[in-house]
């Protein structure tokens, strides 16, 4: 199962505690665990990428395994801890803004 | 027993304040989506109870919340949490169809409308720099439900454009003849975004709906939305190369007495204006204000002839003149106002107050509400004479509605 971590404002929109654990086929990206996680919680689509495009929104940020991959390709591999469940995937809101 | 429902978006969330029918005394409940903006909350006046509510966040973008309860519970229109799950058994995007086979999650996906058949789509407009910009969803200023289905609702949203609802809020589409309109590619932003802020429905002629956006003006469809052309002849803005031109006015808002729609009074970035024929012309009626900007303008309950401003200072400075909050009132349709000041801060008050954030509700006599960006909410219970504060300290208030709930 893998691990992700919402910010506290998604948490509370799609009603879950602090980590969610979603079925994800390999390979683990982060497109498929944003598939994943907007199946099982669609209100949550549109909230962390685009509707359409499927873009990250700017003030989202992506982490692995205390990396910053926001800027990865969406299609790239994550780590094999993050694949396994061993770490959690992060989902975080920019410390931006005041 | 008559009960008041005064509806609160706030930059921090949304609140609810109510009373009797003697608006005495207020009980608060909220903050509802804490911590997000919430920049309109409006209930249908077919029924009361069911409200819509604009829920935004620079972070995580566009949310729209129902409640079929009067606001004591929420939920995302055809994603209510406790169902989320329930038909989808995959992990596959879009088989997750739920809710008798509607696709779940659309209920905050505003699309405009790029097929060939809804009016030559548009894809730029006029940025800052007189360049053109790609047409960028940002949020939803404005809901207004339908006069007549409680789940019809229209949405004005930023970049400007006019989103309908027929299902309650579960799925959007672009009346996209507004945007359509060959003046589009010359709209162009005004310091707070190009918004749709305003909609008016016909309570007449169900035909007929006015929009007003900032900064290109105002349009009237009389075909329920498909088509529409500008309504600002007789605007006069100095900002513009050619002042009096069709398209480009900041207009701030726009209001009308229900029973006198063709009848309309405008707030522009300067300007008190009045039309009295559906907006084909347009004359001002500032008259003796100490200041003609300003954003919200309202209409007594049962006086048409007697309108509500709150003039600020300048486009520059936007607070009240002198340190003085007053709302002005005109009892002759304009032209000649009176200051009200009895209960509202008559020394160091700097407050401002938003297009959205005043509303009067049907009472005799009639209440007024404003909300400042100080957090106060301050209500009269009688047409204006004294006010007195029924909330002080909430985050900057973005809308006030107000509902008389049997």
């Amino acid at each position: 199962m893998i691990r992700v971590v919402l910010p506290e404002h998604l948490r509370t929109l799609a009603n879950v505690d602090h980590e969610v654990k979603l079925e994800v086929a390999d390979p683990v990206t982060q497109r498929s665990i944003l598939d994943a996680l907007e199946a099982a919680y669609p209100m949550l689509r549109g909230t962390v990428r685009d509707h359409e495009t499927l873009k990250r929104r700017p003030l989202v940020r992506f982490f692995a395994c205390e990396d910053d991959v926001s800027h990865d390709p969406p299609d790239a591999p994550l780590p094999e801890a993050i694949a396994s469940g061993t770490e959690p995937f992060f989902i975080i809101g920019a410390i931006a803004g005041g | 027993m008559t009960a008041i429902r005064v509806l609160v978006g706030t930059k921090k969330g949304a609140f609810i304040l109510t009373s009797d029918g003697k608006r005495d005394h207020w009980s608060v409940a909220g903050p509802h989506f804490a911590g997000w903006e919430i920049y309109h909350v409006k209930g249908s006046p077919v029924d009361p109870d069911r409200i819509y509510a604009s829920q935004t966040s620079s972070w995580f973008g566009q949310v729209i919340q129902r409640s079929s309860d009067g606001g004591r519970t929420w939920e995302q229109p055809g994603s209510t949490p406790g169902s989320a799950r329930e038909g989808s058994g995959t992990t596959e995007p879009g088989a997750d169809a739920g809710n008798g086979g509607f696709p779940k999650g659309e209920s905050n996906k505003f699309a405009y409308d790029t097929s060939p058949g809804s009016g030559k789509p548009l894809t730029t407009h006029q940025w800052y720099d007189g360049t053109q910009h790609p047409w960028e969803f940002a949020r939803v200023w404005h809901l207004e439900p339908s006069l007549a289905d409680p789940d019809t609702v229209y949405a004005g949203v930023e970049d400007a454009a006019l989103f309908r609802s027929t299902d309650g809020g579960k799925s959007w589409h672009e009346l996209a003849g507004l945007r359509g309109h060959e003046s589009g590619p010359g709209w162009q932003p005004g310091a707070g975004g190009m918004c749709l802020h305003t909609i008016l429905l016909d309570p007449v002629d169900p035909e007929r709906m006015f929009i007003a956006i900032s900064a290109a003006g105002t349009f009237r469809s009389d075909d329920a939305g498909r088509t529409w052309r500008p309504v600002n002849r007789g605007l006069n803005s100095q900002f513009m190369p050619d002042p009096t031109a069709e398209v480009g006015h900041c207009v701030h808002r726009i209001a009308f007495h229900p029973s006198r729609p063709n009848v309309l009074f405008m707030q522009k970035h300067w300007d008190i204006m009045r039309s009295d024929d559906a907006g084909e012309s347009w004359h001002e009626v500032s008259g003796d204000l100490p200041s003609d900007f300003g954003f919200p303008i309202d209409v007594h309950a049962h006086e048409p002839e007697t309108i509500y401003v709150v003039p600020i200072k300048s486009d520059s400075e936007h607070y009240p003149p002198e340190g003085k909050l007053r709302v002005y009132r005109s009892r002759t349709g304009g032209n000649e106002w009176e200051a009200l000041t009895n209960g509202l801060p008559q020394q160091d008050c700097y407050v401002n107050i938003l297009r959205d954030a005043m509303a009067v509700d049907s009472l005799d006599p009639c209440g007024i509400y404003f909300g400042t960006t100080g957090g106060q909410v301050y209500a009269s219970a009688d047409g204006g004479d004294r006010w007195k504060p029924i909330v002080r300290d909430l985050p900057g208030v973005l809308s006030v509605e107000v509902q008389v709930v049997p």
